[in-house]
């Protein structure tokens, strides 16, 4: 179980201080998923990364299991059996999927990479020994950031964004893999997305707007809203704003 | 013959743990010691200067020639050495050169090295450079190589310097002839106060030659780097040149590109870049249990690898 109370994160910008999150009030139970959604700009990633230690709270505490990481680093967090996918995943010159992998699954001799890389909709033949450098689309490099996460053994798994660049026949395995691995490792999985397919594995949902979590809900609930505003809007394919009252567009 | 340094240098430039297979010809401190010809592979001390002739014949497949040199105290030593592919051969070549210097005075290896890739043949050259040594002797390495690609032919270069030299200065000049294909990998890591240098110049002579050359290099502490990489297509030909370097504590690096084209066919690219390691490479690494320290080596070792 991870416990946030009263988290809340100031940086240093360039011009002055920066609140990127604000008293954050969050219990993960073990076993259950979780969908972070709301706005652009709203702040879910900025809770994911202080989850995971990317950024270190200003105020508050972070519990994971009773223990205290509020003031644990990035790695050492990871030790404790957080991990976070990436909405935009960095690429590696010279370091290939198989070596990328193979680190992120450690000890945990369970993990076969084909699998892992078929879970995730990519053939381990033609990719485990392409480098993560430019040549991948931003699809690819996506789909191999969430397979890291994928190798591990964790208590809490965080995706940021996974459907990003993700084709609709992948869409519907990658859903099933969240769901497997839920039950095979009791993780905790938060997965931030506007996804309506996403929305419906959810357990609870958090939405997240101004900095701060606005409500914790039921997905009939949300999605009871979403249905309501999308009938009466035009532009819901290409819409990103996450379908809420406020979401300040014309609608 | 080969004491435990010696066998130590040797797996560090030839990764070799003995002697090698195939032909080979071992030089210690500027004395041949130890030399393997085989039917195909023939290897002579040139007459007139130091260093060796290796002669393959034509149509030999799959063999290998080892020539590392070695150097375990302090001196100068300076080597010409002939290489003649013959026509469809298809071979390795592994010319490293080790240093161990526990002297206080400089211990310094020139090596000339001309190769003679004839018709439809390929060659894969690897050379390594190593240096190690408790005494204040800085160790030094020039090496030159001249390579002469002719028709249909290949060469594939495979240069590493991984710390370890204090100053090095690496010329490299290749003529490509119709058809003939060049392919060069460069790696190098300097640290401490070492300098290197590294000047590659191609000459795309014939019709549908082609040429890459990758350089990756790492600059740490406060060495500095030079890379000066000159394609010159005077036909219907294509060259990629590509240098990419990781910059770090108070280094410095300089590439300095150059690509000149005498025919309207040629398409030539040059692509350059100097950065730090990229914080979210670091960060993604340090997410999946690494330290900062552990982190910063793996993206440098895939980075040289």
């Amino acid at each position: 179980m991870l416990e946030m109370t009263n988290v809340s994160v100031v940086i240093n910008g360039e011009e002055g201080k920066v609140q990127l999150i604000k008293d954050i009030n969050l219990t993960l139970q073990n076993k259950k998923i979780y969908v972070m959604t709301g706005p652009n700009g709203g702040g879910k990633s900025c809770i994911a990364k202080a989850i995971m230690g990317i950024y270190q709270p200003t105020s508050g505490q972070i519990m994971l299991d009773g223990l205290d990481i509020t003031h644990k680093e990035l790695y050492e967090r990871a030790r404790l059996g957080i991990g976070y996918a990436f909405q935009q995943p960095a690429r590696f010159k010279g370091i290939k999927v198989r070596d990328l992998l193979t680190l992120a699954a450690g000890d945990n001799k369970q993990i076969n990479l084909c699998d892992l890389l078929y879970d995730v909709g990519l053939c381990a033949q033609d990719y485990l020994d392409r480098e993560i450098n430019t040549s991948f689309s931003g699809g690819e490099v996506k789909r191999i950031e969430i397979a890291t996460i994928l190798a591990r053994n964790l208590k809490v798994a965080i995706f940021d964004e996974p459907e990003a660049g993700i084709d609709l026949w992948s869409f519907q395995r990658l859903t099933e893999t969240f769901e497997k691995m839920n039950q095979k490792y009791d993780t905790t999985i938060v997965i931030i997305s506007h996804q309506e397919r996403i929305l419906n594995l959810a357990d609870e949902i958090i939405l997240v707007a101004d900095r701060t979590i606005r409500e914790i809900t039921s997905r009939q609930k949300i999605l009871g809203e979403i249905d309501q505003l999308d009938s009466a809007c035009r532009c819901r394919q290409s819409c990103n704003r996450g379908g809420r009252a406020d979401a300040k567009c014309s609608r | 013959m080969l004491n435990a340094v010696d066998k130590k240098l040797l797996a560090e430039v030839a990764d070799l743990h003995d002697t090698p297979p195939g032909a080979f010809n071992i030089r210690k401190n500027g004395q041949g010691i130890e030399r393997h010809t085989t039917a195909n592979i023939n290897i002579e001390t040139k007459k007139d200067k130091p260093g060796i002739d290796v002669t393959i014949k034509a149509g030999t497949k799959g063999e290998s020639v080892h020539i590392p040199v070695i150097l375990s105290e302090g001196m100068d030593d300076l080597v010409y050495n002939t290489f003649e592919i013959g026509e469809n051969a298809d071979v390795l070549i592994v010319a490293g050169c080790g240093i161990h210097n526990p002297s206080s005075k400089k211990a310094q290896h020139d090596g000339i090295h001309e190769f003679f890739i004839r018709k439809g043949a390929r060659m894969k050259y690897v050379e390594k450079h190593y240096g190690e040594g408790e005494g204040s002797g800085v160790r030094i390495l020039n090496p030159k190589t001249i390579i002469e690609v002719e028709e249909n032919a290949t060469a594939e270069l495979e240069m590493v310097q991984i710390r370890g030299i204090n100053n090095a200065l690496r010329e490299t000049e290749v003529r490509l002839h119709k058809n003939a294909r060049l392919i060069v990998t460069e790696r190098l890591l300097t640290y401490l106060d070492q300098t290197a240098e590294s000047n590659i110049t191609v000459h795309l002579l014939g019709d549908d030659a082609t040429a890459q050359v990758i350089s990756r290099s790492v600059a740490q502490n406060d060495s500095k780097q030079l890379f000066h990489l000159n394609m010159r297509g005077y036909a219907r030909c294509r060259g990629h040149i590509q240098c990419d370097s990781i910059i770090m504590d108070q280094a410095e690096v300089s590439s300095i590109p150059e690509i000149t084209a005498f025919n309207s066919d040629a398409q030539l690219i040059h692509e350059a870049a100097i950065g730090k390691i990229a914080s979210e490479q670091l960060t993604k690494l340090m997410s999946l249990g690494l330290t900062e320290k552990e982190a910063e080596e793996t993206i440098l070792q895939g980075f040289l690898k």
